[in-house]
């Protein structure tokens, strides 16, 4: 008798996806049209800047760390790309300055936490102040992206239209590119793998002679860099730049990531996983705006009490997993 | 292990269905609202009145949706009200730029908007219907008006200002400014900051009373009543009776104001509705109609003083 069984590390991302698509269910058979193509799109374009934070994000928590400058980031790169633009600066240019900023400052962040062996959390907690104050001193205000020409060509030829009115934007495909390239990047390269190691055991992974400190600076610059194209994401789809946009942010990032089936001590999970984490937490507000009824905070209720059910079965799969590899 | 994960999710399920259910009928208007938030009270005032409103009117079926101040999230739940079929969409924007996309993509689904309360930044015409709200600049040529019709062509005013480059602050000293400039007897001797707030209303009328200009100050026009309550304080303490040696005047109407007027401590608030919810609803009815209505819509609002407050008036007064 053998029974069909998942592999154990394939119980997380599995109990997402099952998520996922019984709340898809229940928004279907509760409300007309939740089912439309343009919902789920929307889902996408909807979220596609959080999508890109928290593939950062997924990298982060996979080496055992954290990253809380995420939103500070996406408010100050989205500011400072509109302050440029409006004042008459090519927005190619911007967008290129605000990706560079994001990535020295990833990178600055991530030689702080190797060098100084400083705790991410502080680390970062520092990058989130700073930065948001930056984005202050760009403008206190928001500020519109009107008429530029390199935004109307984003928005109006890098759309592939799919008929009926539906729309592929480019900051949906951008995200979906990024995320097969992350996917690639994790499983299948060297640097990939050491993420992993470091995650699951430093020690043990300084000993086999991976480039520890290497590698973590490079996770916290391609964190900064994911903060930073969200915010180029996030210029685009508002056309607008508020340095008090996306307060908090990197906390929804780390609920995605953990409800994708991310180990938060690291080394256990997928990247792949962020994405279905994203597409449950946006679907999950979907369904309350949808209703229309209940007090819109059951969002952030409902989000709280998944993100404690992820903990707790992440906790039972480790401990599983332990009493096994003892009894061989 | 498995069985853990089931149970979770047959429990959050079930939370969803219980919370989620009718489907929705198609004779009546169907109503997509977002709300900035609950971060004051005239704004939970403003909601009630939405709500309230529209479960009066049996033809209204509305979807209500608090973005909780966070603009992403507003800019979620108009699309989705798109995405669902509503037929009129309203809401009062977090701020005042980011929204000119998913305006857009309400017009091209042939979707009427109104703005309630705020306005936005958008680039080209026509992406809303109209934009019923107050109108801050009347609101300071009213306290203007009354302090001509009721104290007369000599005045010496003190005026507590608003959060310095706030519309709200700017617009009612521009109204105010503009009533009393062809009069000449009625002058401001003295305007700073007092941030829309009672403490700072207070300690700015307590520098106003040391200063050596003090003794000719006989009108206070206050932005807010907040700001005016607290001015009251720092006129007793300083042995003055507020709303005689001084008369108050200030903006907003709230309850405690009203009651301030009745016990003669100030003299004239001049309202600012948060309860626009029943002249929301009758331009989204007139819209459905097929009636063209204005761009532009003034919130009903009136002035009170001693000769329109009772203690009904405040008993009903609902903020």
């Amino acid at each position: 008798m053998k029974k069909f069984r998942i592999p154990m590390r394939y119980v997380p991302i599995s109990a997402t996806i099952l998520v996922f698509f019984a709340v898809y269910l229940i928004g279907i058979f509760s409300f007309d049209n939740f089912g439309s193509p343009k919902v789920f799109l929307d889902l996408f374009l909807d979220n596609a800047y959080l999508g890109i934070a928290a593939i950062g994000t997924a990298l982060v928590i996979l080496t055992g760390g954290i990253d809380l400058s995420v939103g500070s980031i996406i408010a100050f790169t989205s500011i400072l790309i509109a302050k440029m633009v409006s004042t008459g600066c090519n927005a190619v240019f911007a967008i290129a300055l605000a990706l560079v900023i994001g990535i020295l400052f990833g990178m600055l962040q991530g030689w702080l936490i190797h060098c100084f062996s400083l705790p991410p959390f502080l680390v970062t907690l520092a990058g989130m102040f700073f930065i948001r104050g930056c984005g202050f001193i760009v403008s206190e205000e928001s500020i519109p992206i009107q008429n530029d020409p390199v935004f109307n060509f984003i928005q109006n030829d890098l759309t592939i239209k799919l008929g009926k009115g539906l729309n592929l934007r480019f900051i949906v495909i951008l995200y979906i590119v990024l995320l097969i390239i992350a996917i690639i990047f994790s499983q299948r390269t060297r640097a990939g793998r050491s993420i992993y190691a470091i995650g699951d055991n430093e020690l043990a992974a300084t000993l086999m002679g991976i480039p520890v400190g290497r590698t973590k600076i490079m996770t916290y610059t391609i964190a900064g860099f994911c903060s930073a194209l969200a915010g180029v994401v996030y210029a685009i789809y508002l056309k607008a730049g508020n340095p008090l946009n996306c307060v908090g942010l990197e906390m929804d990032a780390v609920a995605a990531v953990v409800i994708g089936g991310t180990l938060l001590t690291g080394g256990v999970g997928y990247v792949f996983g962020s994405l279905f984490g994203v597409l449950v937490l946006g679907l999950i507000q979907t369904l309350i705006i949808f209703d229309g009824r209940i007090n819109s905070w059951w969002t952030r209720i409902i989000v709280g009490l998944l993100v404690l059910a992820f903990i707790f079965m992440q906790n039972l799969i480790t401990k599983i997993s332990k009493s096994k590899s003892k009894s061989h | 292990m498995k069985k853990f994960a089931t149970i979770v999710m047959i429990a959050a399920a079930a939370a969803l269905l219980a919370t989620a259910c009718s489907k929705s009928d198609s004779s009546k208007i169907k109503v997509g609202f977002s709300q900035v938030g609950a971060e004051s009270d005239w704004r939970k005032a403003s909601t009630e009145s939405i709500k309230g409103e529209a479960a009066k009117r049996p033809n209204i079926d509305l979807t209500f949706s608090d973005a909780q101040q966070k603009q992403e999230n507003q800019i979620k739940a108009i699309r989705n009200f798109i995405s669902k079929g509503v037929d009129v969409i309203s809401f009062s924007p977090v701020v005042a730029t980011g929204f000119e996309d998913v305006l857009k993509e309400a017009k091209e689904a042939g979707i009427p908007v109104v703005l309630f309360d705020r306005a936005v930044d958008v680039s080209e015409p026509g992406l809303y219907v109209s934009f019923i709200g107050s109108d801050f600049v009347e609101e300071g040529r009213r306290a203007g008006r009354w302090v001509l019709e009721n104290v007369g062509e000599n005045a010496n005013v003190a005026e507590l200002v608003g959060t310095v480059g706030s519309a709200p602050a700017i617009d009612r000293k521009k109204g105010f400014e503009e009533i009393i400039k062809d009069h000449p007897g009625i002058k401001i001797i003295k305007s700073q900051s007092g941030d829309f707030t009672r403490a700072k209303g207070k300690e700015v009328m307590e520098s106003f009373l040391k200063s050596p200009e003090a003794d000719q100050i006989n009108v206070l026009f206050a932005h807010n009543d907040d700001m005016a309550l607290g001015a009251i304080q720092a006129i007793e303490e300083a042995g003055k009776k507020p709303g005689k040696d001084i008369i108050i005047i200030s903006i907003d109407g709230v309850k405690t104001m009203f009651e301030a007027i009745l016990a003669g401590k100030a003299n004239c608030t001049v309202e600012c509705n948060p309860l626009i919810g029943a002249q929301l609803f009758d331009v989204i009815e007139k819209i459905q109609a097929g009636e063209t209505v204005p761009a532009r819509i003034p919130s009903q609002e009136g002035v009170f003083d001693s000769k329109n407050i009772t203690q009904e008036v405040v008993d009903g007064r609902k903020y």
